[in-house]
């Protein structure tokens, strides 16, 4: 991962501090604190029930931590929405897949262009010269993803009949349609098979490459999080218990007791 | 998938467009003259169907449950029959549009409890606005010019200074409203708009965090499907019923709207014409059995009896194999012959008579 | 002013009961939405097919009353055993409002088959209890309470202490609270869905049968009762979809509510309010706490 940048690695992007999450009397995290750096590869790891993806839920707004603070470009976002967030340039996709089942591919990810549809529904009705200039734009961007991701010949089908695989890169070619400077990625690779992974994979580096997007993902898989990623937060029971390169976590005891299940 | 060539519509869809046009302009008009046809069924069929429309933005679009067209149609109705009253100069067409402007304040009032609650919840806080509406109505002689008469007459149509009284004549208003209406959905629809709506029916968080206002698509379908049934409900009191009675709003055509809308086929506007259709003809149909092959030996309420079980079953039916409803079954029928029958189509048919498929 | 406050307990009192009958009709619901997290659309039209049913028995047949009652609750099982059959179990997987349009289905379905079977004139349900105020109670307390609704609270009280009981105590009870959590999960602990749903919607039928004696003595049995569904959403809304309690406690306030309501505000608005002044009262309750006083939190899991 020592290469030229084209995108070199800046100032926090995305900063939570101090977040403290419960449901009824199950503490899901506790005092949480980790920072994301523009244009990096930030992966979050640990055992299941750590508490990652309830971490992202509380970064995107869907969930709403009891304490702690999110900012964004160092500003502070009270009240966060999944709204709030996504006009402010953070698009994610889900572990358990959150795509329109009835809507095509191609729509799926029109819809990750909404950000950059102006247009009110009056003007759609009445199809209005620039709603179709504004379609035309968000059209030939879709398509765009759709050949980068290479799923072309499913692009008019309705998700809802895709093979799991196909539906997780739909996921993230709607993400990308966002046109966000932060994607995060709930287990992107999940029931994927050794050849679906590296083209996630590859994808994932080309995007963070090609267009500086920032990424932090959610993954099991640790040759992938050891590839790919430039740093890593690494979470047991809700707390962080590692927070540094791929290198220097993977030789942190503490990690590597929590893999093994080790009493601590 | 095809190209569109004019706004959103394909070429398949302007020769069916087309051909809708010359059936219901030229065709029609010419074969029919029995003036059944166009006040029992016809004109009754393009304004339910435009109601329809409306239940399809908020429910089969937008996955609303709501259960209150017939309220809104009321407050369609009775806005025209006001407008006409007190501000004559603005005209049929005027009074039409805000008549529907006035529904869709109501779609917005009612449609708030949306951004809370779902499902049943919802549907429960939308026939609020069914009883309300018809209550308001009822209880404020105003709406009615104080007419203690119990049966209002609609005014007659009049635009541009022309008479639109016989059923023909008002066959072609609805006719015309109906169709350009139903253009603007068809737009819409396939549109952001569309795509809007039916993200937050999919996975509404999802749509979210793609930066989607779930604030403002759903009260936007709301307004819009209050506007729809609005205008249906204008039509459907100065066109069909030719009076304004609140009871002819009731709960009851809520829920024929809302069997037109599912039986039809959930979040398609072909579904809004099939359902309007099947709900329409079916009861004619059931008579004319009734009569024909039973010499009327069946009592009038027993054939509506079983008409209502039919309905039923065939709601249960279609929610268990097909709940796209009708137009879906259409549309894997219309697969099954493609697959079966590769090669055919119109211009080939001919040469492909005597050939093997 | 001890007149006023006499008709003020009158007024209040005589609402609650009435209150109690709506409680009668929520206590169907509420039946079902706990064992199978289902709202089932069609319970007005149950207690008017039930009911009907029992007259039929009575009046056509000359059925004695005793036994046309048991031969209603016997229909309603029979009821209870097609819809199973015939409704639930091909839906087992299918999304909630998929269901719920299918109540409605069922509703217009068992509408049908009784006008169909019975006819459509209103008939008389003699149940041997006046609605007029109780002699000693007039004479007494100087209160003009029906004794029909008294007889309607006494039964809503006897049969939800029962069911309350019986889901919070019982094996039975314990088996449909897992079922209405996750059917599929009760299935594989070996929980016989199928059983649980025919006893749960049985049950609804004779709940939905008794609802519809009371308001059958009051009204007369006819087609407005299948309304009386739509007069139970507040209620359930109120008092909570899935709790027993909620649906007494909730019957009593929109009763009290209404009744309130009507004799003291309606005569500024020119009456009927009691129309959707229920409603409005559950948009309330739906934006601040919709899971009703005593339901359990509707929780979305992402």
């Amino acid at each position: 991962m020592a290469q030229e940048r084209k995108f070199k690695i800046g100032k926090p992007i995305l900063e939570v501090k101090n977040i403290s999450l419960s449901f009824g009397g199950v503490k899901a995290i506790t005092d949480t604190s980790f920072d994301v750096l523009e244009h990096e590869v930030r992966a979050i790891i640990g055992p299941n029930g750590a508490g990652k993806s309830s971490m992202l839920n509380c970064i995107n707004g869907i969930y709403k931590p009891q304490q702690g603070t999110v900012s964004f470009r160092g500003q502070q976002i009270p009240n966060i929405t999944p709204n709030i967030m996504a006009q402010m340039g953070l698009s994610r996709t889900f572990q358990n897949l959150a795509l329109f089942k009835r809507m095509s591919v191609l729509d799926n990810i029109l819809v990750g262009r909404k950000l950059h549809t102006k247009t009110n529904f009056l003007e759609v009705a009445f199809q209005l010269p620039k709603v179709k200039k504004e379609e035309k734009i968000n059209r030939d961007r879709s398509e765009e993803i759709i050949s980068f991701l290479e799923i072309e010949d499913i692009k008019d089908t309705p998700v809802g009949k895709l093979p799991y695989g196909l539906q997780k890169k739909v996921e993230l070619g709607r993400a990308l349609a966002t046109d966000s400077s932060v994607i995060l990625l709930d287990e992107p690779m999940a029931g994927m098979n050794v050849e679906e992974k590296r083209d996630m994979c590859r994808f994932i580096l080309k995007v963070n490459d090609e267009l500086g997007t920032t990424m932090v993902l959610i993954e099991h898989d640790m040759g992938v999080v050891m590839d790919i990623s430039d740093r890593v937060v690494v979470l047991d029971y809700g707390k962080v218990i590692g927070d540094g390169t791929p290198d220097e976590v993977r030789s942190n005891q503490k990690v590597i007791d929590a893999y093994l299940g080790v009493e601590h | 998938m095809m190209k569109p060539v004019f706004m959103t519509y394909t070429k398949k869809d302007l020769i069916n467009l087309a051909v809708c046009m010359v059936l219901s302009v030229l065709v029609i008009p010419s074969f029919i003259t029995t003036e059944y046809w166009y006040t029992s069924i016809l004109i009754p069929w393009l304004c339910l169907a435009l109601a329809t429309i409306g239940q399809q933005i908020v429910m089969g679009y937008t996955g609303q449950l709501a259960l209150g067209a017939a309220g809104f149609m009321a407050a369609g109705a009775f806005a025209m029959f006001n407008l006409i009253l007190r501000v004559p100069d603005l005209g049929f067409v005027g009074s039409l549009i805000v008549s529907g402007l006035i529904a869709a304040a109501f779609g917005i009032l009612f449609g708030l409890p949306s951004l809370k609650v779902r499902g049943i919840y919802l549907m429960v806080a939308t026939l609020a606005s069914q009883f309300f509406i018809i209550w308001m109505i009822d209880k404020f002689g105003w709406f009615k010019n104080y007419d203690s008469s119990g049966i209002i007459t609609a005014q007659d149509i009049v635009i541009l200074g022309k008479p639109f009284t016989t059923p023909l004549a008002m066959y072609f208003v609805c006719l015309a409203v109906t169709t350009v209406l139903t253009l603007l959905a068809m737009n819409m629809a396939r549109g952001s708009t569309g795509r809007n709506w039916m993200a937050v029916r999919d996975m509404d968080i999802a749509a979210e965090s793609m930066g989607v206002s779930l604030l403002r698509t759903k009260v936007q379908a709301f307004a819009i499907s209050a506007f729809y049934c609005g205008v249906a409900g204008a039509l459907f009191a100065f066109c069909y019923l030719k009076s304004l009675e609140p009871v002819a709003f009731d709960i009851k055509l809520s829920f024929k709207i809302l069997f037109m809308c599912i039986l039809g086929g959930l979040g398609t506007i072909n579904g809004a014409f099939i359902g309007a259709a099947f709900i329409l003809l079916f009861p004619v149909l059931l008579n004319a059995i009734g009569n024909n092959v039973f010499h009327g030996a069946i009592d009038a309420t027993i054939i509506s009896s079983i008409e209502q079980v039919i309905f039923g079953g065939l709601m249960i039916i279609f929610m268990i194999y097909e709940p796209l409803g009708m137009a879906k079954l259409w549309e894997n029928i219309k697969q099954k012959w493609k697959t079966k029958f590769p090669t055919m189509n119109i211009k080939n048919l001919t040469s492909s008579i005597g050939k093997k498929s | 002013m001890v007149d006023e406050l006499l008709f003020f307990m009158e007024v209040l009192v005589g609402g609650l009961l009435a209150g109690t009958m709506y409680s009668l009709v929520a206590l169907g619901f509420v039946l079902i939405f706990k064992a199978s997290a289902t709202f089932n659309f069609s319970q007005g039209a149950m207690v008017f097919f039930s009911v009907l049913a029992f007259c039929g028995f009575m009046q056509d047949f000359n059925i004695p009353f005793v036994l046309a009652f048991i031969l209603a609750a016997l229909l309603m099982v029979v009821v209870g055993l097609c819809t199973e059959r015939f409704v639930l179990r091909p839906l087992m997987n299918a999304s909630e409002d998929t269901v719920l349009m299918a109540t409605i289905g069922l509703g217009y379905v068992l509408e049908g088959l009784a006008q169909a079977a019975w006819g459509v004139e209103v008939r008389r349900l003699d149940l041997g209890i006046g609605d007029f105020p109780v002699p000693w109670i007039a004479d007494n307390l100087k209160l003009f309470i029906s004794a029909l609704d008294i007889t309607a609270g006494v039964v809503a009280a006897i049969m939800i202490i029962g069911l309350f009981l019986l889901f919070k105590y019982t094996k039975i009870g314990l088996g449909l609270r897992a079922v209405a959590d996750d059917a599929g999960a009760a299935s594989s602990i070996g929980i016989p869905l199928k059983h649980i749903m025919l006893l749960v919607w049985s049950a609804a039928g004779v709940v939905a049968l008794v609802a519809g004696c009371m308001w059958g003595a009051r009204a007369g049995v006819q087609f407005a009762l299948v309304d009386l569904a739509l007069k139970a959403l507040p209620v359930l809304i109120i008092g909570g979809f899935s709790s027993i309690p909620g649906a007494i406690i909730g019957g009593l306030i929109i009763g009290a509510v209404e009744k309130v309501l009507e004799v003291y505000i309606g005569p500024f608005f020119g009456g009927a309010i009691e129309g959707w002044a229920p409603y409005v009262l559950a948009i309330f309750f739906l934006l601040y706490r919709p899971e009703g006083l005593f339901g359990e939190k509707i929780i979305r899991r992402v």
